[in-house]
């Protein structure tokens, strides 16, 4: 699904030059959930806005869906964008105001959906979701978990080949993070291909593979044991059960 | 370009901030408001001045002799003489482009004595002698019977056609006129007609004490003989009057042994001159109105211009996120340009709404209180609207340009990292 070779990104600020990303490698195959991690300053940011074309590389080559993407003018990116990848933020990025149908219908009224079909789809996506009954709800009268699942629900709305998360439970507490990734994981069960952008190590356990970005270099890319954050949701549960007793 | 989805956007981007809103679509409603009323004002200042005119056609001049400044010829300076009859024939036939020439005498006047007699009242009114041809220069609204006509004239009858003004001071209410006798200066007339001034605007009181009789009649009752006591003369449409008087004038003079060069001895007023002034006048207050009206409209439309620039500052994180949604450049510029076009443009018609409204309020109470003097009828024509409108066009794409641009020249990137 993604191909990197040899992705290379500096940043220029007057006569300094910040070298962040020094040689990028690495493939994703349709349906993998991976977490990329690393500390602050890493470039997994920088990374994840290359893959999602909101920014581009200096060097290296870049395949998305079989399509190389480069040379792009903003309107072929806006076109890519559209067709190819949903983001999810960290602060949800959702305009407040609109209603979550209106938020989670705009990639398709982007993409030239007609109304009628824009609703129905929007709809379907805030049902998986959960959040049907709150489809006129603005986000102000949306909880930090809730908004975050409209979030998903547009990311969704477009049927993109990937999804890219930024931090995706950043701003929430570990309960809603875990109920955030067991969404996640289920539309990954689906076959949705998703990168997750993550500094949390309990996040990262519940993904299928943790790539560990150091100073612009992959340091290690493996597989791990999926925890299913259902399972997390069970536990910690119990753990509260029985400390009451 | 304008569907429903579009409405919706924009409708909701402006209802975001309803004050806001409110506030910099005040600016451009103020500018409109101020431009369309500006020139209805001017128009009422034009209508007011130009109803002095009365509907005394245009292209006209009066002209009537004074004593001559020079000798000539043998015949002393100081001199007084008269038109005569022969002279209407003569600046017809020699004279081209001339449309009516219609020779006039007076009798009575502004505070003069009673001159006519009906039974037992009496009055003290103007008394013209004139051709057929005089209701064409000077429009009148027949009420009852007829003008003076050709068969009239030939005839020398002694017939006069009345106006309001005398029928109000001479019968009683409801009283039957054509066909009665009123006696002016000792002479029976027979009323064959009642008029009253198409359009009379200050002097219409004048204008109705006044009695008709034919030219001829006139002559020959009053021991005028063939003299005439002054002419109006119209030029035919196309021709202005001012460009064939000098002609008329040296026909005159070589007819009555006048020097060439003796400019004092022939009387005229040109209205045609007078009207032309007044017209360039209110050309140039129309477009002091315009120009003003337009610079007040600018600043509303800075204004519009300056709170989308905020706008696109304050939602550039909104619209970091649309663009990763899939937002084309293009879709924003137009969704920014939109915007501020529809707020352009529905302030505006508030605007023009509300100065009709202002204009309308004004001809009631004109209307209700009686005229004024210079002033009537404040209106603007749709032509002006339609003009309103396009500058309003025009002004909201110009106020959109700069905030549209501004709005994409940022990287998404970039657009999404601001808190």
């Amino acid at each position: 699904m993604i191909q990197i070779k040899d992705l290379h990104k500096s940043y220029h600020m007057g006569s300094n030059s910040l070298h962040v990303l020094k040689g990028i490698n690495f493939d994703v195959k349709q349906g993998e959930l991976v977490s990329i991690m690393g500390s602050s300053g890493s470039g997994k940011s920088t990374l994840l806005n290359i893959l999602g074309m909101l920014d581009e590389a200096d060097e290296g080559q870049y395949i998305l869906d079989n399509v190389p993407i480069k040379n792009l003018n903003e309107k072929i990116a806006a076109k890519y964008r559209n067709e190819f990848l949903g983001f999810i933020f960290q602060s949800f990025n959702l305009i407040n105001y609109k209603s979550a149908l209106d938020n989670v219908s705009m990639p398709l009224y982007y993409k030239g959906v007609k109304r009628k079909e824009r609703t129905e789809r929007a709809m379907h996506y805030l049902e998986k979701v959960g959040l049907a009954q709150w489809s006129h709800h603005l986000p102000s009268e949306l909880s930090g978990g809730q908004k975050q699942r409209v979030a998903i629900a547009r990311a969704l709305a477009s049927d993109p080949k990937v999804l890219l998360a930024d931090e995706p439970t950043g701003a929430l507490d570990t309960k809603t993070s875990y109920e955030v990734m067991e969404l996640i994981q289920g539309i990954n069960d689906e076959g949705k291909t998703i990168l997750v952008v993550t500094h949390e190590h309990d996040i990262a356990q519940m993904t299928k593979r943790i790539v560990n970005l150091k100073d612009g270099l992959i340091i290690d890319d493996s597989p791990v044991e999926q925890i299913r954050a259902s399972e997390q949701i069970r536990l910690s549960e119990q753990l509260k059960d029985s400390q009451h007793v | 370009m304008f569907n429903r989805d579009r409405w919706d956007e924009i409708l909701e981007a402006l209802n975001a901030n309803k004050f806001r809103t409110f506030l910099t679509a005040f600016g451009v409603f103020w500018g409109i408001t101020i431009l369309v009323l500006l020139l209805a004002l001017t128009n009422g200042l034009k209508n007011g001045v130009t109803a002095d005119f009365g509907d005394f056609a245009t292209n006209s001049m009066f002209m009537w002799t004074q004593g001559t400044s020079k000798p000539y010829k043998g015949l002393p300076k100081g001199r007084y003489f008269n038109y005569k009859i022969g002279d209407v024939a003569a600046i017809k036939s020699e004279i081209p482009n001339i449309k009516y020439v219609s020779p006039r005498n007076q009798l009575g006047g502004y505070n003069g004595a009673n001159n006519v007699v009906r039974g037992t009242k009496t009055g003290a009114f103007e008394i013209y002698g004139d051709y057929p041809e005089y209701i064409k220069q000077q429009p009148m609204d027949i009420i009852q019977g007829r003008f003076i006509s050709y068969s009239d004239i030939e005839s020398k009858r002694k017939i006069c056609v009345i106006g309001t003004g005398v029928e109000r001071g001479l019968y009683d209410k409801g009283e039957d006129i054509l066909g009665t006798y009123v006696k002016i200066n000792g002479v029976n007339f027979l009323v064959v007609g009642t008029f009253k001034m198409s359009n009379s605007q200050g002097d219409g009181e004048q204008e109705a004490s006044t009695i008709y009789i034919p030219f001829t009649t006139f002559g020959q009752a009053f021991n005028r003989g063939e003299s005439v006591g002054w002419m109006a003369i119209t030029a035919e449409d196309g021709t202005s009057i001012t460009t064939l008087k000098q002609q008329i004038f040296d026909l005159m003079k070589s007819r009555h042994t006048v020097a060439p060069d003796d400019d004092r001895a022939i009387g005229h007023f040109d209205l045609s001159e007078q009207f032309e002034r007044v017209n360039g006048l209110f050309s140039i207050l129309t477009i002091v109105g315009y120009f003003v009206g337009a610079l007040v409209l600018m600043s509303g439309i800075i204004g519009i211009s300056n709170i989308m620039l905020i706008v696109v500052k304050e939602r550039t994180k909104e619209i970091g996120v649309r663009r990763a949604l899939g937002a084309s450049p293009w879709m924003i510029k137009s969704q920014i340009l939109q915007e501020s076009l529809i707020l352009t443009i529905l302030s505006g018609m508030v605007g023009i709404s509300f100065a009709a409204f202002a204009i309308w309020v004004m001809n009631t109470i004109l209307d209700n209180a009686g005229p004024v003097e210079n002033f009537a009828n404040p209106s603007v024509s749709m032509q002006v609207v339609f003009t309103a409108l396009i500058i309003l066009v025009v002004s909201g794409v110009l106020a959109g340009l700069i905030p549209a641009n501004s709005a994409t020249k940022m990287k998404p990137v970039d657009a999404l990292r601001i808190e």
